[in-house]
């Protein structure tokens, strides 16, 4: 029998910590008979928070990891420098000082994980958030919907890098999943992975584009075997975008993907993610399923734009026990 | 610890329900809970209290009230008093007090949640998201159910009062099972809920009180099993509804038995997961993990028999081990807790008894290095891999969260593994091969079949066993018909409706067949014509005292061929209803060209005349073409479960069934008792009126020309009853039917209760075959049938 589960046991692969996934080159063998039964996926996601509580002090705690956790995001067709400054800024400072201190986590340092953008603004956002060591992300490869040739993607993929990029979310050709062109999915992936040099790598999936959970499974692994640092949901313009059932495929694959190679691959779900009340679902899915190691933003991002707010709203209800108005918190 | 230290390590933190509304209902009742009786609370009889506790944090939480016969007798006298006019009630009055039963168990989710995770000691998570919504989900469905009665169950009556029975690991929710449909089909309720676990069962009582519910209609006694014993015990109580372990089972049958009570056992399981190489593995984790670390594993229906298929056996194995170490052992109001307390320390020590036992017996015991609290009564997550069919834990009901596992070559050798069990409750399978599942679902001898889901429960869907797991359905239509009795029943007589002469002695001087070649019946087997094994016949006379025929003396070595051969023929039973429809067809056809030889056998036997015994051919006829109609009509249907599922319900054969045909009554008798049985896909070994015998095995001849496969009827001619002691004893009998005395009737159930075979006997009462309900009623199709629900999740 050849499928993933027929590989050796992860004693046997070496844990390579947090070194950069290189990669195990292309074979279908890990994926081909994988199969994911829908219902089964829902029935999990629907227990993940009934089964754990998080309140108060905990809550809270969990929240502010929620923001370290954030790729801080815009991506619209009306973005200016001005727009993109204001964000910078607010990932500089996601919340305010004052409740910073009454949570007793000022010396922190608390930023959001990256500044996510569009190619044109990528200099804006470097510029902007000199100093803070927050990373700037960049769409690329065509975003959204991937579908320019590939020449051109791969030179704004290094364009992107040469402005300054430290990481580059790419999105994959949805057509070679639909198509069953894995071989042409792993090498597509493979040539970002190469243009993006020592930048960190996101593939975006686009999940509700890709028809099938088992299809997500298994473009999952395609993408990690061809070297992908992170796998991601959602441009955020997909009719869906993530979900809980897309993150617990994702999760499982990254998981699996680790036994056998002993190499941690990151995880981003992007796009209608927007309380804090969903943050803590998916926070909880990756502890449930991968563990301690990927609460921490070198393996996990939220890529959202409003979630940031809801959670200082929370934030300052568990401070003062009256809920708290978003007029009270700086805008991005 | 602080918000940044809990920043580093990320972890969960307690989550605590509050126990406070709980409690304090508990003090406004002065912590002590009587009876329920006639709408009112009462102390018991003797004046003696016990005390309930909470096992997660071992305290004492009520002292109930300890029942016994007065304290029944009591109740039972309330529920009397008050069921006629419960009955009497229009379906839409009964329909609005179940509704507003419904409504009120939702307007108390929350108390009853914490108060039965306290007394049982599950996590809330479970009572809140899981038994308390089924619970109103039952009296919604239900109520639903009261008011179509009169449409949907038409000529059915309620039975009057029903003692119900329950255990202590879903309390509430077995009272639900049980009391919604009771009183929706016009029943009243005595209920004695488990003495581990009576708290909620008061709740539920005041809630009806507080629904309106005529006094008397529900009534609660608390206690242990003298209490339960005097309701089983008690002559004005027309049926027990028992679910709890199949030795209790057991002594309800037999005590029981003969008495005309009808009886419902839900009893124990050792439920079979089987996972098929081409399975999503994590989601088979997350099946396990609600199948058996679901309540503590202290489920009935619990996939407690892992089976898998080799090639996936390791690393299934390794998920499995690296999820039961993310499983979390706490207080049972603690909201981020996976696994409870089990119920009681005697539970616990029983747990640990068999886990060493396992061990010992060279299974290899895995448990993770879960913290574990060290108050209360908790027993971790247990694997037990190598454990082989022959060990004592692949057989034994442990109900604790104990999985043992074992491996399988093929899908036919997963079948045999699965059924190679005393049990038949439920099974899980999983496979992403819809042709393999559909293959395999009909195949395990179970109530309950889910596929790539495990213990999924609706009001909508019969639940119950197969083999010692029990009989009857709760939930569903199906479930229904446990509560009601058809209108003719009430019409059985006391006397033989049948109007057939009694025959004289032999008079030995007489050739059988004057002139003639001298004719050798003999019992039918297999499809052959076998000699008895002792080597005696019985002469049957007729009216006259003339010799007819005399025919082989069966002997319980000609029963154990038949029940052999019957069991190796499984063909009748798998093959198309279609097939059964044209064969039984084909026997009408090859039966009425003998109608000459029938009709004057009949008129010799019965005396009765040519023109009686055409008029009773004729019937014949047409009774078996009533049956090879219903062949492929009477089947199943597609529950309305509210999941994104099709829920089967499949009506299958009960597989080798024993028809004591009537006495009294003649050909039509005979056939209006196999023909159903056959008609359904059971492998029939009928044993005929002795008196009629020569008709029986003049049929036979019959049977061979019609393409009736061997094995799917047999004949074994003799003295009834002796030979129906026999059937009611073989282990390998799954159903038996019973038209004779009383007294044959009560052995009949009582050797029953060994293998839990389906009976159905007449308490020595007579069916007027002649009469369109007593001889061709629904029931005997239902009587010949399980009900199995598959219940089969979609969705790419």
């Amino acid at each position: 029998m050849t499928n993933v589960y027929s590989f050796r046991a992860p004693d046997a692969a070496p844990d390579h910590g947090l070194e950069r996934n290189p990669g195990m080159g292309f074979d279908p063998a890990c994926f081909d008979r994988l199969r994911i039964n829908r219902s089964a996926v829902e029935r999990r996601c629907a227990s993940i928070p009934a089964r754990r509580s998080i309140k108060k002090d905990h809550q809270a705690a969990w929240l502010l990891k929620a923001i370290a956790c954030i790729d801080l995001t815009t991506l619209a067709g009306d973005d200016t420098p001005g727009k993109v400054r204001r964000l910078c800024h607010k990932a500089m400072r996601p919340v305010r000082a004052d409740i910073l201190e009454g949570l007793g986590v000022a010396d922190l340092g608390l930023t959001v994980a990256a500044v996510c953008v569009y190619h044109n603004y990528i200099e804006t956002a470097v510029d902007a958030l000199k100093g803070s060591g927050i990373p700037v992300a960049a769409v690329s490869t065509g975003f959204p919907a991937g579908q320019i040739p590939l020449e051109l993607k791969l030179a704004q993929v290094v364009a992107s890098v040469a402005a300054g990029a430290k990481e580059i979310d790419i999105v994959i050709s949805r057509a070679k999943v639909l198509t069953g062109d894995w071989r042409g999915l792993f090498e597509e992936m493979r040539a970002y992975r190469e243009a993006c040099g020592d930048a960190h790598v996101k593939a975006i999936l686009a999940t509700g584009e890709l028809a099938t959970l088992t299809n997500v499974a298994r473009a999952s692994w395609v993408c990690m075997q061809a070297g992908a640092d992170f796998i991601k949901t959602s441009t955020g313009k997909e009719s869906v975008n993530a979900t809980l059932p897309y993150s617990l495929v994702m999760a499982r694959a990254i998981r699996d993907y680790h036994r056998l190679t002993g190499y941690k691959v990151g995880y981003k779900p992007a796009g209608g993610i927007s309380t804090a009340k969903d943050a803590l679902a998916y926070l909880t899915l990756m502890r449930e399923e991968l563990g301690r190691d990927w609460l921490e933003p070198h393996l996990f991002r939220f890529g959202a734009s409003s979630l940031l707010g809801d959670i200082e709203r929370q934030l300052e209800h568990h401070l003062t026990g009256a809920y708290s108005a978003a007029h009270r918190h700086p805008t991005s | 610890m602080s918000v940044k230290d809990i920043y580093e390590t990320m972890d969960y933190g307690p989550a605590p329900e509050s126990s406070d509304l709980a409690e304090a209902w508990l003090d406004e009742r002065d912590r002590r809970l009587g009876h329920f009786i006639d709408g009112d609370w009462h102390d018991p009889a003797t004046g003696n209290w016990f005390e309930t506790r909470s096992p997660a944090r071992d305290a004492v939480l009520a002292e109930v009230a300890d029942g016994e016969a007065k304290d029944v007798a009591a109740a039972v006298a309330a529920a009397k008093a008050a069921q006629p006019a419960w009955a009497a009630l229009d379906g839409f009055e009964r329909a609005r007090y179940l509704y507003a039963i419904a409504r009120r168990v939702q307007k108390h989710a929350r108390l009853l949640s914490v108060l039965e995770a306290l007394d049982n000691g599950k996590p809330i998570r479970e009572t809140r998201d899981i038994d308390i919504p089924l619970v109103a989900r039952h009296f919604y469905h239900h109520a639903g159910w009261a008011q179509l009665m009169d449409t949907e169950l038409p000529g059915y009556e309620p039975l009057g009062v029903v003692g119900q029975i329950i255990p202590w690991n879903f309390p509430l929710l077995m009272a639900a099972w049980k009391v919604a449909p009771a009183l929706a089909m016009g029943n009243t309720v005595v209920l004695k809920p488990a003495e581990y676990t009576p708290v909620t069962a008061a709740v539920l009582a005041e809630i009806c009180r507080d629904a309106g519910l005529p006094p008397g209609v529900f009534n609660v006694v608390l206690g242990d099993h003298k209490a339960g014993q005097a309701l089983v015990e008690h002559p004005d109580v027309a049926k027990i509804a028992f679910t709890g372990s199949t030795e209790v089972g057991r002594l309800l049958r037999r005590a029981t038995a003969g008495t005309g009570k009808k009886l419902t056992l839900e009893l124990g399981g050792k439920s079979p997961f089987i996972v098929y190489e081409d399975a999503d593995l994590d989601s088979v984790v997350e099946g396990l993990v609600d199948a058996i670390w679901f309540n503590q594993g202290q489920v009935c229906c619990a996939g407690s028999r892992l089976l898998v298929q080799e090639s996936v056996a390791e690393p299934l194995l390794e998920k499995v081990r690296a999820r039961m170490a993310k499983l979390v052992v706490g207080d049972s109001l603690d909201k981020s807790i996976d696994i409870g307390a089990v119920v009681d320390p005697v539970q616990h020590e029983r747990i640990t008894e068999l886990v060493a036992l396992g061990r010992e017996e060279g299974a290899e015991v895995w448990q993770p290095d879960t913290p574990m609290p060290t108050n209360g009564c908790f027993y971790p997550p247990t694997l037990l891999t190598g454990v082989e069919p022959a060990a004592t834990l692949a057989q034994e009901e442990i109900f604790g969260p104990v999985l043992v596992s074992m491996t399988f070559r093929t899908p036919a050798e997963s079948v045999q593994l699965a059924n190679n069990s005393r049990y038949g409750l439920a099974a899980s399978v999983w496979t992403e091969n819809v042709n393999l599942a559909l293959d395999i679902a009909p195949k395990i001898k179970a109530g309950t079949v889910w596929v790539n889901c495990t213990n999924m429960f609706d009001a909508a869907s019969g639940f119950g066993g197969y083999r010692e797991s029990g009989f009857g359905r709760e939930g569903g239509k199906e479930g229904l018909y446990e509560y009601v009795k058809p209108a003719w029943e009430a019409r059985l007589s006391g006397k033989p409706a049948y109007r057939g002469k009694t025959p004289a002695e032999p008079d030995k001087g007489q050739d059988a067949v004057p002139g003639g070649i001298d004719r050798t019946p003999k019992h039918y087997i297999g499809g052959r014509q076998q000699r008895p094994d002792g080597g005696y016949s019985i002469a049957v006379a007729d009216v006259d005292g003339q010799v007819v025929a005399e025919v082989p003396r069966g002997n319980r070595k000609d029963i154990r061929n038949a029940v052999e051969a019957a069991f190796k023929s499984p063909g009748w039973s798998t093959t198309t209803a279609h097939n059964r429809a044209q064969v039984l067809y084909y026997i009408a056809e090859n039966l009425q060209a003998r109608r000459d030889e029938f009709t004057g056998l009949l008129a010799r036997l019965t005396g009765g005349g040519r023109k009686r015994a055409l008029r009773e051919f004729d019937l014949c006829i047409r009774r078996i073409f009533h049956y090879a109609a219903m062949a492929d009509k009477y089947d199943g249907r597609v529950h309305a479960t509210p999941h994104r599922n099709v829920t089967l319900a499949m009506r299958e054969p009960l597989g080798v069934l024993g028809v004591v045909a009537p006495e009294e009554a003649g050909f039509i008798g005979f056939i209006s008792t196999v023909m159903p049985a056959l008609s359904m896909g059971n492998r029939v070994v009928a044993v005929p009126s002795l008196r009629y015998a020569p008709l029986a095995t003049a049929f036979y001849q019959v049977l061979d020309t019609s393409d009736l496969p061997g094995g799917a009827l047999n004949i074994v001619t003799g003295e009834q009853d002796e030979l129906a002691r026999e059937l009611a004893k073989h282990y390998g009998v799954e159903g038996l039917w019973y038209w004779g005395d009383a007294e044959t009737g009560k052995f009949v159930e009582e050797a029953a209760a060994e293998s839990m075979k389906r009976t159905w006997v007449n308490h020595g009462r007579f069916h007027d075959w002649f009469d369109a309900d007593q001889g061709q009623d629904e029931a005997f199709l239902r009587h010949a049938v399980e009900v199995k629900n598959v219940w089969i999740p979609y969705g790419e």
